[in-house]
């Protein structure tokens, strides 16, 4: 009987597909833009463990996954939630590292320009399991670019509609903070809010009850919510 | 003898209200008054979101007779072992001492809606200008053939918290080993609808590391139940062999029991049974019917608001409703009374009133560390509250997926009672 080499599933699927390579400039770029990320990851040969996980493979893996790195709460729940690193997932969590995963131990401001990103990101796919094979689909596609409309982000909530809509949020969420089992959702710089809520409604973010209770609120109501819940508690 | 069954807690508003007798409320007293009956899910929340919002505009008067309300949603898994009797245990000191509300621990006893009074069992009757009806339920006569409620103690129905689910669980503890343990399943629509298959699942979880050779028997008149496939998908993997589901299809709808011989008889066959846990068809609890908004069984409510078609200055919220697409859950109360809230204090201040959004989510325990759930949004129609979104659980989902689940719904149980109980 024939052996069948066991493959892990993200490369299998990429290795159905066509391949493509990403822009060399990127990657020249990108190799730069890692230099902030150096000194906690690594990435390429030899690459460990440090502050942070190193980065090889990242693509296609499960957020909160990879053996022997030891995760913030938040991290793994999202993992176990159904997070996975792609270009698109990636690309939020570099941008606004608390507005996709909370609390992730990942003290980084993030990278608001898109050009950055995109350039960090065709690095670190270079470090992905036979980068050459890899298709420009899941995982590794370019992400459309996913910024918020900063009108979105401009709009002024109004806190008296937003007190009425977080009731609906405080049946589970706790009002004075306190999270055993639900994360706390209180005094949230309203930024983050906002991109978080998008995050669930555009189903980047995992969580079923948060996908569906984001899903119909409209830009209005996610900003009424943001301005009750950022001072919520002080 | 209203006065010592207050409770004098806290604020000035508290004590304020307390002190006023009934006759002076009736006339010439300058704040609207709210009277809740019952507080559970529905009632407390109400209570405390108009106390909490209207800032002392609203007189709150909030009517239970329980001092220590013990939650029906997690009884089960007090059953199964995972919760203390006490971890359900609430009472209503934080609602009078920090929002003022007029706690009476009576029974209301009749409604006159010309008068617009409310009679109390220790003998007060309050007069008011909105009246929240949140009873729950209670059972239809003559639902199961042999049982009434004078036979709640040799079968109990646990299907209200506190007392009856100790007994249940002690009736349980005592079987013999190999013995049997039955319940009679209710018909639609009925409180909490995967509670008692959560309930099967948790008896079945006590019995395992008790007593492994007992068997459970569920009669049941309904032909599907909710959360079906990961019930019995669970059921298969954590207890085989164990479990015996009857639906009507099987003749699980003909049944009949004898409490005195301890026997159920499901299609014409005669079983003798160590434990039978009755859970007789629902109807909205008493006072709803008393208050002449019910129709059948149930008391119909506008999606809007809440207000019953009756009688726009009476509400009734939670299991008692029939409002269309909600499940009659701990949740959908609490998502409900939120609702009503704003509408009664719109109506009684003039605070704007935001449109109605409603939402359910109902977690399940299955065994050890694996919850299962299911949720959905609603909208207010001019029909009903009508579904707009939901999703469940799937078959086959990981073990950390439902580990993550059933610590959600803890942390779910701290949210809802802290919201109902401040």
């Amino acid at each position: 009987m024939r052996t069948v080499p066991v493959l892990p599933v993200a490369l299998a699927a990429c290795l159905a597909a066509g391949a493509a390579l990403s822009d060399q400039a990127d990657i020249e770029a990108g190799k730069k833009v890692f230099s902030k990320c150096i000194g906690c990851h690594q990435i390429g040969e030899g690459a460990v463990d440090r502050i942070g996980p190193h980065l090889n493979g990242i693509f296609g893996r499960k957020a909160g996954a990879h053996d022997g790195f030891s995760y913030s709460k938040s991290m793994k729940r999202a993992g176990v939630d159904g997070l996975v690193w792609t270009a698109e997932t990636l690309d939020a969590y570099l941008e606004n590292p608390r507005a996709l995963v909370s609390k992730t131990r990942m003290s980084f401001r993030g990278l608001k320009d898109a050009d950055d990103r995109r350039a960090v990101l065709a690095y670190m796919r270079d470090f992905s399991d036979k980068p050459s094979d890899l298709p420009e689909a899941e995982p590794t596609a370019q992400g459309t670019d996913h910024d918020l409309d900063p009108e979105i982000l401009a709009l002024e909530g109004d806190p008296e509609y937003g007190e009425y809509l977080a009731s609906e949020c405080l049946t589970c969420h706790q009002s004075d903070g306190g999270a055993d089992g639900i994360p706390s959702i209180t005094l949230w710089p309203t930024d983050d809010f906002v991109i978080a809520m998008h995050a669930y409604k555009r189903k980047l973010r995992p969580h079923p009850v948060m996908q569906m209770m984001a899903g119909r609120l409209n830009d209005e109501e996610i900003a009424a919510l943001a301005a009750y819940f950022k001072d919520l508690g002080q | 003898m209203t006065l010592n069954r207050r409770l004098f807690l806290g604020t000035g508003a508290a004590a304020a209200a307390s002190l006023s007798a009934p006759a002076l409320l009736a006339d010439g007293h300058g704040k609207p008054r709210v009277i809740v009956v019952g507080g559970g899910a529905g009632g407390a929340t109400a209570a405390r979101y108009i106390a909490k919002d209207s800032k002392g505009a609203v007189d709150v008067t909030l009517i239970e007779p329980s001092r220590t309300y013990f939650t029906c949603f997690f009884s089960n898994l007090y059953l199964g072992g995972f919760k203390e009797i006490d971890d359900l245990g609430h009472n209503y000191g934080t609602l009078a001492a920090k929002y003022g509300i007029n706690v009476m621990h009576d029974w209301a006893v009749d409604v006159d809606r010309d008068s617009k009074t409310v009679s109390l069992a220790g003998g007060a009757t309050l007069p008011y200008d909105k009246l929240i009806l949140s009873p729950g339920i209670d059972f239809v006569d003559g639902a199961v053939e042999g049982w009434d409620l004078s036979a709640q103690n040799a079968m109990p129905h646990a299907y209200k918290g506190g007392s009856q689910t100790e007994l249940l669980k002690a009736q349980v503890a005592a079987m013999p080993e190999g013995g049997t343990f039955a319940m009679v399943a209710p018909p639609n629509p009925y409180r909490c609808p995967p509670g008692p298959y959560e309930r099967v699942s948790m008896v079945a979880h006590a019995l395992k590391a008790s007593n492994p050779t007992a068997k459970i028997i569920v009669a049941d008149p309904k032909a599907k139940f909710s959360k079906q496939g990961l019930f019995q998908e669970g059921w298969g993997n954590h207890y085989a062999g164990m479990i015996d589901w009857i639906g009507s299809d099987f003749g699980g709808g003909d049944v009949s029991v004898d409490p005195a011989a301890m026997t159920v008889t499901i299609d014409g066959e005669v079983t003798n049974v160590d434990v039978c846990n009755v859970i007789p068809a629902m109807k909205a609890g008493r006072i709803a019917e008393m208050a002449g908004v019910t129709d059948g069984n149930w008391a119909p409510v506008n999606a809007a608001d809440m207000s019953t078609k009756a009688d726009p200055d009476v509400y009734v919220l939670g299991d008692a409703s029939s409002q269309g697409d909600m499940p009659k859950s701990g949740f959908s109360a609490n998502s409900q009374a939120k609702v009503c809230a704003n509408a009664v204090r719109g109506a009684l201040t003039g605070s704007k009133v935001f449109p109605a959004k409603f939402s359910n989510t109902c977690w399940s325990l299955i065994d050890t560390n694996d919850g299962v759930k299911v949720g959905a949004t609603y909208e207010a129609t001019d029909e009903k509250i009508a579904k707009v979104d939901g999703f469940i659980s799937a078959t086959g989902e990981t073990s950390d997926v439902r580990r993550a689940t059933y610590e959600e719904s803890e942390g779910w149980y701290a949210g809802i009672t802290a919201d109902m109980f401040g």
